[in-house]
């Protein structure tokens, strides 16, 4: 049988067994609604509430302070226009940066619809926003502040800390959207300063659909989703009861063994960094090479375009993205990696490996020595390699 | 189920007619690397058919398919016969695309004419003679909402009014 490799992590995870085996009875015999005041009620809400604990202690906040939600697109969304909508008597100008997800990016492009200014700070060429461009880029009438934690495409993770220092002191919100990082490395809400924080159950082992919002106290937000008044009347709609106990049970397991899956991924993704573009040539890393995500590795390949490496290492069992345009149903490269100042032909190369718990070393070297064959192969009919070839141009 | 058939994907894990010729009668090139795929097409010509197509792509899985596609049925085609190939012919060969994918198939088709232009062009020019290029967009798909364009030399699709040419602006 051919070797699977998994390596697509910032896709989807596989969901824990102890964390299916905790949602299940409530997609079964503990179906009641945790807004009901009898004893399937009581059941349903004990659950969420300790849940919302569970997920509080994961990131240092407290549990009041965690809103529900669908997952991370819909935290994101909820905090950008939330949090500046209940500021748009102070002002309506936001600022994000260029490398943003499409869930904080689109959101501040509709508030740019509504009346908003938008301005977009900058990454340099590893991906990391310059704290005193936040610093520039806010005016008097700066209502919100949302950079993310760290970035899923290349990995970086960013100087929030430093940003805070200067949110605080000049007493803005601000929101970072920590999908890729909470339940992965170590977040804490006080210790980065922040006022609100985007977090999805899937990005540490949770199901699908289930992410939650952490809002300091005492910061004003709207709601998205109005109705009745669960979560505080801030995110309304019946619980997922299921998939808030799925993240609950996700965020005790992250927290107790972050530690341990830390030391497990850095040396492989080390390995990956460093033995794949030696091993190949004309590979850049993208994103910062030391300060980023534990499990993660991402390239640019010189000359060839990523959906086809995708699928030749498909073929060979391996599971990897890319931000190509090819790839992306909207035929566009990737912000992300434009925004480090590569050029089109360069982003169309991009690969991405995203490890995961059930990787290790014999996987590494299944990558290592399948890979270069497939990036050779697409290279000799590659015009822009032949071009290369005989001209020194074109890479 | 896949985003490729089964046709598709062999064609891309084994493509024919991959190369390049260098003696060839007549040479194509065909889109931009900006956009996600490039198309070389190297033709060698006998009596007025295609005697031999060679080609080299930068691009997915369904631009290598394309190229691949086009190499093979154009072969042994009359140089007219290979003019009147078109973006939907080559998608019916293939047996279908993903919707966004089929703007792939204008590139093979205009590479391959684009090839057959250079040759004409080159073959006037030893009788001292004008030829004009007849290579354009002869209809296929908006790479932005997969409706069918015409191909009348306007610049933006009709249907969703992206300009056509968005990409060629990065070369």
């Amino acid at each position: 049988m051919m070797k699977k490799v998994y390596m697509d992590n910032a896709a989807a995870m596989p969901l824990l067994p102890e964390a299916k085996e905790a949602m299940l009875p409530f997609l079964g015999e503990d179906f009641g609604n945790p807004s009901s005041l009898h004893e399937w009620g009581d059941k349903a809400r004990d659950a969420i509430e300790e849940a919302r604990a569970s997920v509080a202690g994961l990131i240092g906040g407290s549990p009041e302070e965690i809103y529900f939600t669908s997952g991370g697109t819909e935290s994101n969304n909820f905090a950008v226009k939330g949090l500046a909508l209940a500021q748009q008597a102070k002002g309506k100008h936001i600022v994000v940066s260029a490398i943003e997800h499409f869930s904080v990016l689109n959101p501040a492009a509709t508030l740019g619809k509504w009346g908003f200014e938008v301005t977009e700070v900058p990454v340099n060429k590893y991906g990391a926003v310059n704290p005193e461009d936040v610093k520039n880029a806010i005016r008097k009438d700066t209502v919100l502040v949302s950079i993310m934690h760290a970035n899923g495409e290349i990995g970086t993770i960013e100087p929030i800390k430093e940003i805070a220092n200067i949110t605080r002191e000049m007493k803005i919100p601000f929101h970072t959207d920590a999908v890729a990082t909470a339940g992965t490395i170590p977040v804490n809400v006080n210790e980065l300063g922040v006022d609100a924080l985007s977090m999805a159950a899937n990005s540490f082992y949770g199901p699908k659909g289930s992410g939650a919002l952490w809002v300091r106290r005492g910061i004003r937000i709207l709601p998205l989703l109005e109705g009745g008044i669960q979560e505080g009347g801030r995110r309304s709609g019946t619980e997922n009861v299921a998939g808030i106990v799925g993240m609950g049970k996700a965020a005790e397991i992250a927290a107790a063994q972050m530690r341990d899956r830390i030391k497990h991924l850095l040396p492989l993704r080390d390995r990956l960094i460093t033995e794949l573009p030696a091993k190949i040539g004309h590979v850049i890393v993208t994103g910062h090479p030391t300060n980023r995500l534990p499990g993660h590795a991402s390239y640019c390949v010189e000359f060839i375009e990523g959906e086809a490496m995708l699928m030749l290492l498909s073929s060979k069992g391996i599971a990897v993205s890319s931000g190509s345009a090819c790839t992306s149903k909207a035929l566009k490269a990737s912000h992300v990696l434009l925004a480090l100042g590569l050029d089109h032909t360069l982003a169309q190369g991009s690969l991405l490996f995203t490890l995961g718990l059930t990787n290790n070393g014999e996987d590494i070297n299944y990558v290592l020595e399948t890979m270069p064959p497939i990036v050779d192969r697409l290279r000799q009919m590659s015009p822009v390699y032949d071009k290369f070839i005989k001209t020194g141009k074109g890479g | 189920m896949p985003v490729y058939n089964e046709k598709v994907m062999d064609h891309f894990m084994n493509p024919r007619n991959v190369g390049e010729i260098k003696d060839a009668d007549g040479v194509g090139e065909e889109g931009n690397p900006v956009c996600g795929d490039m198309m070389t097409m190297y033709i060698k010509v006998k009596d007025d058919r295609l005697e031999d197509i060679k080609f080299k792509t930068f691009g997915c899985g369904s631009a290598i398919a394309v190229s691949s596609i086009v190499s093979e049925i154009a072969k042994g085609m009359t140089l007219d016969e290979a003019m009147k190939l078109t973006p939907n012919k080559v998608v019916e060969e293939l047996g279908g695309l993903p919707k966004q994918k089929l703007h792939c198939s204008n590139l093979g088709a205009q590479a391959l004419h684009r090839a057959i232009d250079n040759y004409r062009e080159k073959q006037a020019k030893l009788k001292g003679e004008r030829y004009n290029p007849i290579a354009e967009a002869e209809g296929g798909n908006c790479p932005h909402c997969h409706a069918e364009t015409d191909g009348d030399g306007s610049t933006a699709c009709q249907a969703c009014s992206v300009e056509e040419q968005e990409c060629v602006t990065g070369e």
